[in-house]
């Protein structure tokens, strides 16, 4: 049962896993030197006689998670038929960086402007920028808080997003169920207490103990239809932001399908972040399937990262193509199943705005908060009202129900 | 009855089928590579899809002690390692105080086995008669990332260390069940050291297999309506909660407590329960979608007579 093949045969197994590894590294798999290690062991344990058996031993070993099965079933059955084919596949696999926002040229700004530094117009000009930034007064920094980011010409826009990139976003923290020693603590933590006593003997002098706290895990969802693309890019720069300094951060983008944008946020750079965001995502400033958008949420990852009583922000002007067609159902099963969950809606911006669509009034209902999502103030607002515990649940729909009950009249 | 590791992946099919497990030879390939290379096995899958069963299975037939870590949040060493029993520590002292015994000899009485109260994860590393025992983690994205990490620690090496006391290194490694519903991902370091495994649902055949050795008291017609009901269930694009293997089982045995011998509308509103645990869904089914289901269903064991 041991691969107990010729020493050269051997060789070349082990040399066409370690490339079967590079392979599947190509394609995106996590396969560390570690794995390809624990592959030939494997390996060695079933044997090569029976090709599924080898299969699974491999899948075992390579595959972490299941939607990496698909790309290791493939990559598997192209490689070990033939080595060579996998390459030349990959090569025509391998996603072009088609990109239909009109500003994805400005997403490489940077690099532009690294590129461009040799050429001396260029550099005065963008020095003569950053004296304007400077002598920006008090003033003007208070109208581009409340200048609406639809209306803001492309600098402002620029200074717009170095704000929200400082804006600290700060959750209020739940309690865990977890202690630690706290000289002002509820509870007595005994083991402390006992070694206490051991080194001083006598007097028993209780140590004690607290419930930690730590901020909840947040998920955004955003919405990036065309009705929306105005504030899109300056969103993601806000979820970047938010996404950064903190672990338990999810990111979900919307139009008429749903894309998870968490892993490509983690990249520090935010122009390189959004550029990998922006490969990933095909339905830029198309239209709206909020209802159908919301049931793949629902199903494929409400379970897996909506425990531990998320804060779900749910950024969207509630236009839906689909009239609201099985929204409320899904809007209420996603609030279920969160702590609080937060409608930032750039439309309620207008003093007479009213919840007129259909897609709007089947939202409302369900969320604990309605806030608006326009210019740096509301952020700032938004800010300061997580940092806060949220309002009784439900808050928006009570605010809103006289509303909703005229228009259903 | 303890019994060596099986030799190969037909055998390790064969173990499992000796403890009525009913699985696929890819899960037997993953068992078989944890068992023989001593590494942890990582099962993923939804909510009843058997994955508890695989560990429970284990320990019977090859006659090892069963040691079950339920996590939870905020689960801590001093519920899933060890913890000292401080009341007696406490009256140990007082008894000390009272017969002059120096500091010394106290702190080294008391910090002794014997005030030791040990959790699932030592007591997994313990030798025991019938050879290194099964360790099921279960439901592991329950616990917090903290934990995590300190499993890390625990089945890279096999060992834990107690600071008055000193390490405990298992002498043979305990065959460990890792199982998680994915309500969170778990750190890619952790799956890295195990072999990881997803349960899916059954296919139809396997799960008639399972239901004949899990409910044996279920007429043979009634099995096959019963399965195939559940896997049109499964193909529903918009249920929320997708029935697990445990409630195929459990409709069936429902269906046999209320002496039905063929599914029926009726019988299938009535018992609906069973099946699907969300009121959303229930209300989706019962009814004309469930009559619909089931005509599909009648129609096609007809046809494959």
């Amino acid at each position: 049962m041991e691969g107990a093949s010729s020493p050269r045969e051997g060789g070349q197994l082990l040399a066409n896993l370690m490339y079967f590894a590079r392979a599947l590294r190509a394609a995106g798999l996590p396969v560390g030197p570690g794995q390809v290690l624990n592959a030939v062991e494997a390996v060695r344990q079933v044997g090569i006689e029976n090709r599924a058996d080898f299969y699974w031993a491999l899948h075992a070993v390579f595959v972490n998670r299941r939607d990496q099965h698909d790309i290791f079933d493939q990559a598997f059955h192209i490689f070990w038929r033939n080595p060579k084919l996998l390459e030349k596949m990959m090569g025509l696999l391998l996603p072009s960086l088609s990109v239909a926002d009109p500003e994805a040229q400005e997403m490489n700004r940077r690099l532009a402007e690294a590129l461009a530094e040799g050429q001396p117009g260029k550099t005065r000009e963008a020095e003569q920028e950053q004296e304007f930034d400077a002598a920006m007064s008090f003033s003007e920094r208070e109208v581009l808080r409340r200048m609406d980011f639809e209306q803001m010409s492309n600098a402002e826009m620029a200074r717009a997003r170095e704000a929200v990139r400082r804006l600290a976003l700060v959750l209020a923290e739940s309690p865990t169920r977890r202690f630690a020693v706290n000289p002002r603590g509820a509870r007595i933590d005994m083991r402390a207490t006992l070694r206490a006593q051991l080194r001083s003997g006598g007097i028993i002098a209780l140590k004690r103990k607290n419930r930690v706290s730590r901020p909840p895990p947040l998920v955004v969802l955003c919405d990036i239809s065309g009705s929306m693309s105005r504030y899109t890019r300056l969103f993601l720069h806000f979820i970047h932001a938010v996404a950064r300094d903190r672990g338990r951060v999810h990111a979900f983008l919307f139009g008429t399908r749903l894309t998870n944008i968490t892993r490509h946020l983690h990249t520090r750079d935010v122009d390189e972040a959004l550029d990998r965001v922006a490969a990933s995502v095909e339905d830029w400033s198309g239209g709206t399937r909020i209802g159908k958008s919301l049931a793949a949420f629902n199903r494929r990852w409400s379970r897996r990262v909506l425990g531990q009583g998320a804060v779900v922000l749910f950024i969207s002007d509630g236009l839906d193509r689909d009239g609201g067609a099985g929204l409320a159902r899904e809007m209420e099963r996603l609030h279920k199943s969160c702590r609080r969950l937060i409608w930032l809606n750039p439309l309620l911006r207008y003093a007479g705005f009213a919840p007129k669509s259909l897609g709007m009034r089947a939202i409302l209902p369900h969320v604990d908060e309605f806030r608006p999502v326009h210019n740096l103030e509301s952020l700032e607002a938004l800010a300061e009202a997580l940092k806060r515990a949220g309002p009784r649940r439900l808050d928006a729909a009570q605010h809103w129900r006289p509303e909703l009950e005229k228009r259903a009249g | 009855m303890p019994s060596a590791p099986p030799a190969s992946v037909s055998d390790t099919l064969a173990l499992l089928g000796r403890g009525s497990y009913v699985a696929d030879r890819s899960l037997a390939t993953a068992v078989h590579l944890a068992l023989s290379l001593k590494r942890p096995l990582f099962l993923e899958g939804e909510a009843g899809t058997g994955k508890t069963e695989v560990a429970k299975v284990l320990a019977e037939v090859l006659g090892r002690k069963l040691i079950r870590l339920q996590c939870y949040e905020g689960l801590d060493v001093a519920s899933a390692v060890y913890e000292w029993n401080y009341a007696r520590q406490m009256i140990e002292i007082r008894l000390a105080e009272s017969g002059r015994e120096s500091k010394d000899t106290v702190e080294e009485e008391i910090f002794s086995e014997k005030f030791l109260i040990e959790r699932p994860l030592l007591l997994a590393l313990k030798p025991d008669l019938a050879g290194p025992p099964v360790l099921l983690i279960d439901e592991l994205d329950r616990a917090d990332e903290p934990f995590e990490a300190y499993l890390l620690e625990v089945l890279s090496d096999f060992q834990v260390s107690i600071p008055e006391l000193g390490t405990v290194k298992a002498s043979a490694p305990p065959i460990v069940v890792i199982t998680s519903n994915r309500t969170r991902e778990i750190h890619d370091a952790l799956k890295r050291r195990c072999f990881y495994y997803w349960i899916d649902y059954p296919s139809a055949e396997r799960e008639l297999a399972i239901l004949k050795l899990k409910a044996p008291g279920t007429a043979a017609a009634l099995s096959r309506e019963v399965v195939a009901f559940v896997q049109k269930l499964r193909a529903t694009p918009d249920l929320f909660k997708l029935p697990g293997i445990a409630e195929t089982i459990d409709w069936a045995h429902a269906l046999s407590q209320l002496d039905v011998l063929a599914l029926t509308p009726e019988a299938i509103n009535d018992t609906l329960g069973v099946l699907l645990k969300y009121q959303d869904d229930i209300a989706r089914i019962q009814g004309s979608e469930a009559e619909r289901l089931l005509s599909q269903v009648k129609a096609e064991l007809a046809g494959a007579k």
